[in-house]
């Protein structure tokens, strides 16, 4: 296999050295090195390979909202070298059968590691638990099980899902939503939503919820894991169970360190566009300083995208009727630029740990979120930290376009990605 | 004044004035004996209607016609919510037909916005979900204004179900841009939980306010809410908040009593005070048609007015 070298790249922005990779590992770290190719990354920075705890990946089942091929293509120009597939597809992902077919249609794609997530129930239905077991045994190895989309809200179930997991190192990935709280919900219940007329969606829902679970991963001894936080509570409960030692780890997504819910009612594209109904809502400032606040003291783990792909006509509607969510892959690094680096919360080493190591670390992922050292795997993501430009989608690989982002000025590109050594983006573009 | 009207928040104190002067000016139309004007000629006005509401529709058509713009019914019930893209289809099936305004009536808040961004004519909320119906806001300031004159200064207390009323949410900013003060009555479950940041008081307690107020405005009550457990019981309710000719005896005597209709007699308002000189129920209607004339007119821009009332 030939070599590559990466000249002057700045390790987690650092000072500037070069990067030998020989068979897929980081082989040598110095200065004058050569190789049988070059990549010049004089001014760029170098993180290890983005990996995302919290993907929707959309197939099988919603293939013209995104698929496994379009979805890993969008991960990789973000800079991610491996992704969480959410199991809330068409079949949902609640068998072996579904994993692995997940799993390979991500192997077969090669634009990053795919790594399924399990459902938690069957069907998603909240009734009974899923054949977690024979999940973890596939050849998908599932270690991170999820009912994303709809919380586990029955509290025995949610105890014997976290005790069962305990068996294969696996973590219960709770989407805080308590329902009868949230009934109708369609924003953040506040000033805006009481004045838009919307149902409001509670903050005490989702922090009641993972309120409840903490107390019973405690009481089970078992590893919980709360999916993209968004209110200043959630934030002040996961920072007390950390306090008691208790085994529980949190995500945030982008738009929830950036966007605030005043957004619904009054934005450069009007007021009431779907674009900005995602679950769960986007909530205050306050909340947002708050989730910035803890991101950056190490109470919320990771950065997640929630990528949720949706075609045009699920969100160019009226706001009811608007399916939730917005793509992330390709701007998550950006938004985490403006939100936390260019706000001084975050060094790129910080990033790195946010948006790599621990979100490995979380899902057990091995071969990802590990330093750029001799020796690792070379997943590696470069960075222009430098420029700034307008979000664009039209170029985007996802095949859906409901970014938030369109036409905001946003700092930073993905230049190149590589798994295992080999190029899946050069120069900005797929290789 | 804008392009549209959405919200009750659009109209400036100066906009809101000129409406109800201009519905004053209208209002004589009325009383001839041939109640049309050439205005709004050739223009053409689409009712577009996703949910049901009779009352609201007929009002708007009769207003039009009067100023003899053409008018379509489009009624849309039953493709709202469910089947999404149905709005944006409608929206280009107007615009192919050269509407030049649009009065929508819709299930979801926000939708009117939605259609202003999709069609070039005037857009005129006419109730949207639990957002606003800022006409009706407009014909209840007229109705107002009619029996008590100027309303700066005026104390308009509204009961009810303000969580899930449009008319109550453009009620509040209309008034307030006008100058009244306005002190909103319920059960805690039915007001908004920032309610506190709207321009207006907000008392749980019907009785100590009645004596201050100048109109009681009495909003319908639904009775699915009892299920949902935002009250107990019909009863516990409309001892509590409903008007009956015992609270009616605590206003003053030139105090008025209004309510949007449809009501609920002997939930919120007692038959009797429905029926009463205190109430304006049966105006508030034959003022709708004025007041959305008005609006049309303005919208619109049609010509002036002073040449055609004679
Ligand atoms: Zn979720």
């Amino acid at each position: 296999m030939t070599s590559i070298v990466i000249k002057g790249a700045r390790i987690l922005g650092g000072e500037p050295a070069d990067i030998l990779i020989r068979d897929g590992v980081v082989a040598e770290i110095g200065q004058g090195l050569s190789g049988d190719e070059t990549v010049d990354a004089r001014g760029l920075i170098a993180l290890p390979g983005l990996v995302d705890l919290h993907t929707h990946l959309r197939e099988p089942g919603r293939e013209d909202a995104e698929t496994v091929a379009t979805g890993t293509r969008a991960a990789a120009l973000g800079g991610y070298t491996a992704v969480h597939a959410m199991a809330n597809t068409e079949p949902v992902a609640d068998t072996a059968g579904v994993v692995e077919q997940v799993w390979r249609l991500g192997q077969e794609a090669g634009h990053c590691d795919v790594r399924p997530v399990g459902a938690v129930t069957v069907g998603l239905a909240g009734e009974r638990l899923a054949e977690l077991g024979a999940m973890a045994d596939s050849a998908a190895r599932v270690r991170v099980f999820s009912d994303d989309g709809k919380c586990v809200s029955d509290a025995v179930l949610m105890r014997r899902a976290l005790e069962y997991v305990k068996a294969f190192d696996g973590v219960v990935a709770q989407h805080a939503q308590e329902p009868r709280l949230t009934a109708g919900a369609q924003m953040n219940e506040g000033a805006v939503s009481g004045r838009l007329g919307l149902t409001g969606w509670p903050a005490v829902a989702e922090e009641a919820i993972i309120a409840r679970d903490c107390l019973l991963a405690a009481h089970v001894g078992s590893r919980l894991h709360v999916c993209h936080l968004s209110t200043a509570g959630s934030v002040e409960i996961v920072r007390w169970a950390k306090s008691k030692g208790w085994n529980v780890t949190a995500e945030v997504t982008p738009h929830h360190l950036l966007l605030t819910d005043d957004l619904v009612e009054d934005s450069p594209v009007g007021s009431y566009n779907p674009i900005y109904k995602v679950n769960p809502p986007l909530r205050t400032r306050a909340d947002v300083e708050a989730l910035r606040e803890a991101l950056a003291d190490g109470t919320i783990d990771c950065v997640a995208t929630d990528h949720a792909p949706h075609p045009v006509e699920d969100k160019e509607t009226e706001w009811a009727a608007a399916a939730m969510g917005m793509i992330g892959l390709e701007t998550a690094l950006s938004v985490v630029q403006e939100a936390m680096v260019e706000t001084g919360l975050l060094d790129w080493a910080g990033v790195a740990e946010r948006m790599s190591c621990a979100p490995a670390r979380i899902g057990r992922l091995e071969g990802h979120g590990r330093p750029i050292e001799v020796g690792a795997p070379a997943n590696i993501t470069l960075y222009d930290a430098a420029v700034r430009a307008e979000v664009d989608p039209a170029g985007y690989a996802s095949k859906s376009r409901n970014t938030p982002y369109e036409g905001r000025t946003l700092p930073g590109r993905v230049v190149a990605t590589f798994l295992r050594g080999r190029p899946t983006v050069l120069d900005g573009k797929l290789a | 004044m804008k392009r549209h009207l959405i919200s009750a928040a659009d109209l400036s104190r100066d906009d809101a004035l000129l409406i109800l002067d201009t519905a004053d000016e209208l209002a004589k139309i009325s009383e001839r004996s041939i109640k049309k004007l050439p205005t709004l000629r050739g223009r053409t006005v689409v009712n577009l209607f996703f949910e049901d509401s009779t009352r609201t529709r007929i009002s708007f058509e009769a207003a039009a016609k009067r100023l003899s713009a053409d008018v379509i019914n489009f009624s849309a019930k039953g493709s709202s919510v469910s089947k999404g893209e149905s709005l944006k289809d409608t929206a280009l099936t107007l615009e192919a037909m050269g509407a030049d305004a649009v009065v929508i009536r819709h299930g979801a808040s926000g939708a009117p916005h939605r259609l202003a961004g999709w069609v070039r004519g005037s857009v005129v909320n006419a109730g949207d979900g639990t957002h606003e119906h800022p006409t009706q806001a407009l014909l209840d300031a007229f109705t107002m204004r009619r029996r008590l004159g100027p309303l700066d200064g005026r104390r308009v207390t509204i009961v009810g179900d303000v969580l899930h009323s449009r008319v109550a949410r453009s009620n509040v900013l209309l008034l307030s841009t006008l100058g009244a003060e306005v002190t909103l009555v319920a059960p805690p479950t039915l007001l908004p939980v920032t309610v506190d940041s709207w321009p207006c008081e907000v008392s749980y307690d019907l009785d100590t306010v009645l004596p201050k107020s100048d109109v009681v405005m009495m909003l319908r009550v639904q009775r699915e809410r009892m299920n949902a457990a935002f009250f107990p019981t019909e009863r516990e309710y409309s001892r509590r908040y409903g008007l009956d000719r015992d609270r009616v005896a605590k206003m003053h005597d030139d105090a008025i009593v209004m309510h949007p209709g449809p009501m609920n007699r002997g939930m919120e308002i007692a038959a009797e005070v429905a029926d009463s000189p205190r109430s304006t129920i049966v105006e508030q209607v034959a003022n709708g048609v004025t007041t959305r004339m008005a609006v049309l007119y303005l919208l619109l821009g049609g010509a002036d007015l002073g040449g055609e009332i004679q």
